[in-house]
């Protein structure tokens, strides 16, 4: 019942802001803070009451709910909650708060309307990380698509047409094989076991194999892999993520990217297994690929924005070559990534956000010296920049550290090639230091600092990630039930 | 039965016209000329249909060339209101110059 | 007593978070205050837990800490715990001690500075790394203190940020020793694999039991934790980022860039010694790594102008000595001359410091001259750093030490003429490089004005430091001269000494060859510096100087096979060449829309045409077929 208020809360809260929006722009932003602070407060209860709860009748399922949706056609509104999900679900409303609150002064234009987008684009998520039947999972992963849209395409910065219209291209393009993938599983399943259904445990059952399974998978795995995103799919993120206004960059990077890695280790490999072991070799190379040259890019870029956004194409390598090393170790390290990440990228996002906010600009080349004139946000933006480059005893690294550990079991030379990106990653964090916060303050600029309430919510992100850092594991019990399902799933 | 026509000569013949008109319709600007090029383009229709069911001896052939004729009547109507009605904005029955909808 | 071990790194660490989240508000002094005492009071917590130790010794060699468990996933079980032995006690001590004594220079030196709160805090921070590096009982801990000292080396270098060049020396150090460290990952990831554990006794214990001398597992392991032993304690092929380092504060270089940070490589080899015996081919690099590189920054700091980057040279010198007596099987030896190396060198640069800052910022040797008169005590101390560091012979702690090692290089299993030939050379031009800035400095005629004296935060540390310089030597004395091995006994509680079986008296002769050597140098110097001291100044013009002073042309070499290329590729690439594949799927399909849509012209006539033609030709097909 949890899954269906907390879905409930973000689209009726949707439509509410939209209209109070009409008449108070504050009450919209408000509304939107509490309505996401209930979730979080909600599913925080959650995890601390089920945090030793291993099993939930059989398995590693916590919560779960299933109704008759359109029993012709046998869909289900099937909708559970176990580990794995739990904590992406939690990260989905801090983001979502960080998003509310840096928003706060950034958009002034039709702030109701904003906030139902938002609303929405982070209920699709929700229904993402939750969806247990294959056509509700679709349909979550469209209701994330258009809002996300309009966030681009009317808060945007100069270029968001163009971002916006790209960013939708390449999603539904991509959400198309998914769809194909999807029926075709459908149907293959359906006259095989003569029971039509999308339900996720029955196609499980599929006796796919061959090239089929290899084709199914791909459809399964390009369309996540376009929103993780891999390269070479990945070239809508940078336009995306630095036209879109700073609230949708910190949910596109935060949240959006995040499906992708899920929708890997949930569907991709537990359906396919034999395929997608026979795959793995690419998607390894793939992985590296994209760690190193996400890297490099990211270090010309002079777009502070665009200069984050190369970052994630980095750092997400790590979480595709997690999912296909597919140990336990490797696993957990993906999860870990993919947390720290939003937090550590959403973070840097609100700072180059706010910094725009301040001096009218993201131009690094015309930065520097900032720290002088704003010592909070330097010492913040050092503090996750270092989370970035993979800093023990932040978040990040225990991330990376476990999915090259458990990567390096199944395919040492990933592994150390993923290792070796790891230079690249301090070759690019340290620039953004170096470029906006150190040297002269050519630009004469007099900004203010970061303000109490942009302090507050960072200052939680920064308590949470040196909290993953020192201390991830109750995270790691809460997922493990849940990981230990999955695997065994493939085993057989 | 040997004097009666071959049922390939009406269809030749109606052919012939069939082309005619069609020819009158791709080749003429004025669209006068163009709607009774139509009507001799539907004619040559009509003309087959006849023929064809005088040679089954079918009354279905002459049933359909009733219903073309009652459509021919329609689109003379409507064809005609947008004559005039071309006529009134271009001030010309001139058919290209009503080529505004070209992409 | 030994339960309050962690309270060792907890103080300077809770000094940290209070000064990063208080270190605006609060006046000077308390800042001072708070930073100075919380590492003062982690260096008596240290002596007294080395006490304790010290008598509980024969029966208990090690003692251990488990604070809590930090993952646990898949039988990887790391905690965040302590391992006490005597090689983590005394750095330990060396660490908290030296530390405390430079927090305290540091009170007076940085007085003027307007980022008084966050110097002090970066340095509690790493002051809170290095403890949690060497206390480490796994080595991911380790990695977390090995990272966290190198992320405050790269917040301290570039403390003074308005200058660029400061924030790019800072970002060298940080990358440079980040690839050492890379590899030191893939160490970690292979031992991992292969022991199922990263605890460091558990490895040493399996690798003893179970690994073959010279096996490929060994080899391999211990390459890549040397690895990130060279970057860290900038040894060949890693160490051009030393002497940029010296950009930071003076306190900063005395403290991470000469007594503790780069010494950790030393630490990480000898605390991993057992893999270290079972690959005898990586022992000969390590011996190798060390020779080579004592020679050549030996030979750089020959020529070097300005003060800092002479002792940053000595530096990687005098830890090349340390790899060296590594690569030969001394443990002992080396981690007796990390001591007395830490004591005098960091002595050496807060004289250097209190020079620099009594002469307006000034740093280059040739425009100091005669500053003895005017600072007696710093001209003191200085001089006993150099004669500790030269290695004068009897009186100084740097004679045993340096004595040691070389002694060992000739005599022990593994040790090699060469090598001691290279280090007794370079014992002399030790002596030479340090006394011809002695003579520089000190002697000679008034170049620039003094202006500020020392007080007494600044002077105090100097005679303390001045102090041990000497006597930390006389814990370890050759038997030729009357022997006493106080240090070594206490050390083969962890590390296996190196058996030496020749007679005294070739051990003598040895010892007299290395002390007449630095004696010459320190002639020699005299005689090239102090008398005839207008053609000290090295001449820019010559080739072998442009060599040396550059350091053998490392950086001008890294600089074109890596810095250009990666910056290039970067430019070329920065608008992503990926992206115009989509941007040509977007141009052809706008393409195809051009031409599609100049067809619709809009003429009916046209379409009747283009539908009479089109059914003609289906119709056509429709026959033909």
């Amino acid at each position: 019942m949890i899954l269906v208020i907390l879905i409930a809360v973000l689209f009726a809260g949707g439509f509410l802001v939209w209209g109070v929006g009409r008449r108070s722009p504050l009450g919209a932003r408000w509304i939107s803070l509490l309505l996401l602070s209930f979730n979080l407060a909600v599913t925080a209860v959650f995890w601390v009451q089920n945090h030793d709860r291993t099993s939930f009748f059989g398995g590693a399922w916590l919560a779960d709910i299933s109704w008759d949706w359109i029993p012709s056609l046998g869909i289900r509104f099937h909708l559970a909650l176990d580990g794995f999900s739990l904590p992406l679900v939690a990260l989905t409303f801090l983001l979502g708060i960080m998003a509310v609150v840096c928003s706060w002064n950034e958009i002034r234009e039709r702030v109701g309307f904003f906030h139902f987008n938002l609303l929405f684009v982070l209920a699709g998520v929700t229904g993402v990380f939750v969806a247990l039947d294959l056509f509700l999972f679709y349909f979550f992963w469209e209701v994330m698509l258009v809002p996300m849209y309009f966030l681009i395409g009317i808060w945007g910065h100069e270029r968001r047409n163009y971002a916006a219209m790209k960013f939708f291209i390449f999603t539904q393009a991509a959400s198309l094989f998914l769809l194909i993938a999807i029926l075709a599983l459908y149907f293959i399943n359906g006259r095989y076991s003569g029971l039509y259904t999308f339900e996720y445990f029955s196609l499980l059952q599929t006796p796919v194999a061959g090239p089929t399974a290899m084709l199914l998978m791909l459809g399964f795995f390009i369309s996540f892999a376009v929103k993780l995103p891999m390269v070479p799919f990945h070239t809508w993120l940078p336009d995306a993520h630095t036209e879109a206004p700073t609230a949708g960059s910190v949910i596109l990077a935060g949240l959006l990217l995040k499906t992708g890695g899920y929708g890997i280790i949930r569907f991709v490999i537990p359906l396919f297994p034999e395929a997608a072991k026979e795959f793995a070799p690419v998607a390894f190379a793939l992985a590296v690929v994209g760690i190193i040259y996400g890297a490099v890019i990211a270090f010309s870029q002079t777009d502070l924005k665009r200069l984050v956004a190369y970052t994630s194409i980095s750092h997400l390598g790590f979480v595709l070559m997690g999912a296909f090393a597919w140990n336990e170790m490797a696993l957990q390290g993906s999860l870990m990534q993919m947390l720290c990440h939003g937090i550590s990228t959403g973070a840097l996002f609100m700072l180059a956000g706010s910094l725009q906010e301040r001096i009218h600009t993201r131009d690094t080349s015309r930065m520097g010296g900032l720290w002088s004139v704003m010592p909070r946000m330097g010492g913040v933006a050092m503090l996750f920049v270092m989370a970035s480059l993979g800093l023990p005893g932040l978040g990040n690294f225990i991330g990376e550290f476990l999915v090259l550990m458990g990567v390096f079991q199944t395919s040492p030379v990933t592994s150390i090639l993923g290792t070796a990106g790891l230079i690249f990653a301090t070759i690019y964090s340290l620039a953004i230091i170096q470029r906006a916060f150190h040297g002269e303050n050519s630009g004469r600029w007099h900004p203010g600092d970061l303000t109490v309430r942009e302090m507050s919510i960072l200052g939680v992100m920064i308590v949470v990630i040196i909290w993953l850092g020192l201390y991830p594991q109750p995270v790691f019990g809460t997922v493990l039930p849940a990981l230990q399902q999955l695997i065994a799933s493939t085993a057989g | 039965m040997t004097d009666q026509i071959p049922a390939e000569y009406a269809l030749v013949l109606a052919a012939i016209l069939f082309a005619l008109g069609l020819a009158g319709v791709l080749v003429r600007r004025n669209i006068l000329f163009i709607l009774i090029s139509l009507e001799i383009m539907l004619n040559a229709a009509g003309l087959a249909l006849i023929a064809a069911g005088a040679r089954w001896g079918e009354p279905d052939g002459q049933i359909m060339f009733l219903l073309v004729l009652a459509t021919a009547g329609a689109e003379v109507s409507v064809g005609l209101a947008l004559v005039l009605q071309l006529y009134k904005q271009f001030r010309t029955l001139d058919i290209d110059a009503a080529s505004r909808m070209k992409g | 007593m030994l339960d309050t071990l962690w309270i060792v790194p907890a103080l300077p660490l809770a000094g940290f978070v209070f000064l990063a989240l208080a270190g605006g508000r609060i006046p000077r002094t308390v800042i001072a205050f708070i930073a100075t005492a919380t590492v003062g009071i982690s260096a008596l917590l240290a002596i007294a837990i080395g006490v304790t130790f010290l008598g509980l010794l024969p029966q208990e060699a090690s003692y251990r800490q488990v604070l809590w468990q930090w993952v646990s996933v898949a039988g990887f079980e790391p905690a965040i715990g302590f391992h006490l032995d005597a090689l983590s006690l005394v750095m330990m001590f060396v660490v908290t001690f030296v530390a405390f004594w430079i927090h305290l220079y540091s009170t007076e030196f940085m007085i003027e500075d307007e980022a008084y709160g966050r110097f002090f805090a970066y340095m509690n921070l790493f002051v809170a790394s290095m403890l949690i590096l060497v206390l480490a009982d796994n080595l991911l801990l380790l990695y977390l203190g090995w990272e966290g000292v190198g992320a405050c080396s790269y917040l301290l270098i570039g403390f003074w940020y308005h200058d660029s060049a400061n924030g790019r020396a800072a970002q060298k150090a940080f990358i440079v020793t980040r690839v050492g460290d890379t590899a030191m990952a893939i160490a970690l990831f292979l031992l991992f694999v292969n022991f199922g554990t990263l605890d460091i006794q558990a490895i040493l214990q399996q690798a003893s039991e179970s690994i073959q001398s010279g096996s490929l597992i060994a080899v391999a392991v211990t390459a890549l934790l040397l690895g990130g032993a060279v970057g860290k304690s900038a040894q060949l092929p890693l160490q051009t980022w030393l002497p940029d380092a010296m950009a930071g504060p003076t306190p900063v270089s005395a403290l991470i860039h000469a007594a503790t940070m780069v010494t950790a490589g030393v630490y990480l080899i000898a605390r991993t010694h057992t893999l270290y015996s079972l690959a005898p081919q990586v022992m000969a690099a390590v011996a190798g790594v060390g020779a080579l590189t004592l020679f050549i920054a030996g030979t750089a700091a020959l020529v070097q102008r300005d003060i800092k980057r002479v002792l940053a040279y000595s530096t990687i010198s005098q830890i090349g000595y340390m790899f060296l007596a590594l690569g030969v099987g001394a443990w002992g030896a080396a981690m007796f001359h990390f001591m007395t190396h830490a004591f005098f060198k960091a002595l050496l640069f807060l004289a250097a410091g209190a020079v620099i800052n009594a002469l307006h910022h000034e740093h280059d040797i040739f425009k100091m001259g005669g500053v003895r008169h005017k600072l007696p005590l710093v001209f003191w101390t200085f001089l006993i750093g150099s004669a500790s560091l030269a290695g004068f012979p009897l009186v100084t702690a740097g004679f045993y030490s340096k004595d040691l090692i070389l002694w060992q290089a000739w005599s022990s299993g593994q040790g090699q003429a060469w090598l001691w030939a290279i280090g007794v050379a370079t014992a002399f031009l030790t002596a030479i490089y340090i006394f011809r800035v002695v003579f520089i400095v000190f002697f000679g005629k008034e170049r620039t004005h003094v202006e500020k004296l020392p007080r007494r935060p600044m002077t105090v540390p100097l005679v303390v430091l001045a102090f041990f310089s000497i006597v930390s030597g006389f814990v370890e004395i050759p038997p030729a001269l009357g022997g006493r091995h106080l240090f070594s006994s206490f050390m083969s509680s962890a590390l296996p000494s190196a058996a030496v079986e020749e007679s005294h008296t070739t051990e003598l002769i040895f010892s007299l060859i290395a002390s007449l050597l630095a004696l010459a140098g320190i002639y020699l110097a005299h005689l090239f510096f102090r008398t005839r001291r207008e053609h000290a100044e090295p001449d820019a013009g010559k080739r072998l100087t442009r060599f040396l002073f550059g350091g053998w042309g490392f950086d001008w070499l890294y600089d074109r096979i890596f810095v250009r290329p990666f910056v290039w590729i970067a430019r070329v690439n920065r608008n992503d060449y990926i992206d115009s594949i989509y941007g040509g799927i977007a141009a052809l399909s706008r393409g195809l829309n051009t031409v599609f849509s100049s067809t619709e012209t809009g003429r009916v006539r046209l379409y009747a045409a283009g539908i009479a033609c089109g059914s003609i030709i289906l119709v056509a097909i429709a026959l033909l077929l």
